[in-house]
């Protein structure tokens, strides 16, 4: 018997319309349908989604963490790129 | 034979059916061949026993005689049972479960369809509620079928062992009585032959498509719809009644 794994899927589910769909998890699965399906089962039982998408891990291209000096520090001194200069009106959500 | 007598056991039967063969799925709970599927199958399993919920509520209001949905689940004997004989035959390997599953939902996706146009408005409203549910059982079962039957050689033959002795069963499934008779006049019941010609095809579509063949017609099984059961209903009712007998009215 072959002892091949299934590839690994990378969940991720819309909660709500409006937002946008956020990484839930992954998954082992033989093709994307059963992956979907799967996701479904896993990841929205109790109601957590209205939309799933499932990508195979191997398919996402990932930043090398031995990079992660040049790519995010620069960023930490330049405060002026934050919008925390704004007064955010009552009501507005999700920011 | 009244009408009231009647549509109590019309509900029965639909409540045991999906009591007996949730419970069946639930023995799958940690023992799944793979963590998705074991979650798969014991959401199932929720499912099934929910609509059981359901339907045993109706009846025991109908019945009016002081027993409540949990006394129907748990206190009655074996003969008592009014579930077709498909849904309590043993889980088997993952492929028989499938198997198993697959010629369920098929009759209960075109029965339900059909239940929500009951003029018995609870009836129609518990089948509208858990159609949607059947209908992804349908989807999960019928690709199971088709990937084990078209994956290797050992699940291929697996799989078709399982349909060629599960086959037995299905005519029981549209097996109907005076019970369906007096119902059907009424409008609550739908004639269950109506949809056996399509119930075939359905099947045979996906079975044809997962490169599995249905035998030529075997000596059909039935007897559970009068309570007349195989002989391993005595085993599961003895663990699913287990707490309530031991406990009477237990709660938790």
């Amino acid at each position: 018997m072959s002892k091949k794994e299934w590839p690994l899927w990378e969940v991720f589910i819309r909660s709500k319309q409006g937002l946008s769909h956020k990484h839930a998890g992954s998954l082992r699965a033989a093709d994307a349908e059963m992956a979907i399906n799967n996701a479904r089962d896993v990841y929205t039982r109790r109601s957590e989604g209205v939309s799933i998408w499932v990508i195979e891990s191997e398919k996402v291209v990932a930043s090398d963490p031995s990079e992660a000096g040049p790519l995010f520090e620069p960023a930490n001194s330049k405060a002026y790129r934050h919008p925390t200069f704004y007064e955010v009106p009552d009501g507005i959500k999700h920011m | 034979m009244t009408e009231k007598e009647a549509l109590f056991e019309y509900l029965l039967r639909r409540a045991d059916d999906s009591l007996i063969l949730g419970h069946r799925l639930s023995e799958w709970c940690g023992h799944g061949p793979i963590l998705e599927e074991d979650i798969a199958l014991t959401n199932l399993a929720l499912d099934l026993i929910g609509q059981s919920t359901e339907w045993f509520q109706y009846a025991a209001k109908v019945e009016d005689k002081e027993r409540d949905e949990n006394d129907l689940a748990f206190m009655r004997i074996e003969r008592e049972y009014k579930n077709v004989l498909l849904v309590e035959q043993p889980n088997g390997d993952f492929g028989k479960t499938i198997i198993r599953q697959f010629l369920f939902d098929h009759f209960q996706n075109l029965l339900f369809q059909r239940l929500m146009e009951s003029k018995d408005e609870q009836i129609a409203a518990i089948a509208a509620k858990s159609i949607k549910e059947v209908r992804y059982h349908l989807k999960h079962s019928s690709e199971w079928v088709i990937r084990l039957g078209d994956g290797t050689e050992e699940s291929h033959d697996r799989v078709q062992d399982s349909l060629t002795d599960l086959s037995r069963f299905i005519d029981e499934l549209f097996y109907q009585d005076e019970v369906d008779e007096l119902l059907i006049k009424s409008g609550i019941a739908c004639d269950t032959s109506e949809f056996q010609k399509e119930y075939r095809k359905n099947i045979q579509a996906v079975i044809d498509e997962a490169t599995l063949s249905l035998p030529e017609k075997l000596w059909q099984l039935d007897g559970g719809r009068k309570g007349v059961h195989s002989e391993h209903l005595g085993f599961l009712l003895t663990e699913l009644q287990y707490m309530q007998r031991a406990y009477p009215g237990m709660e938790w």
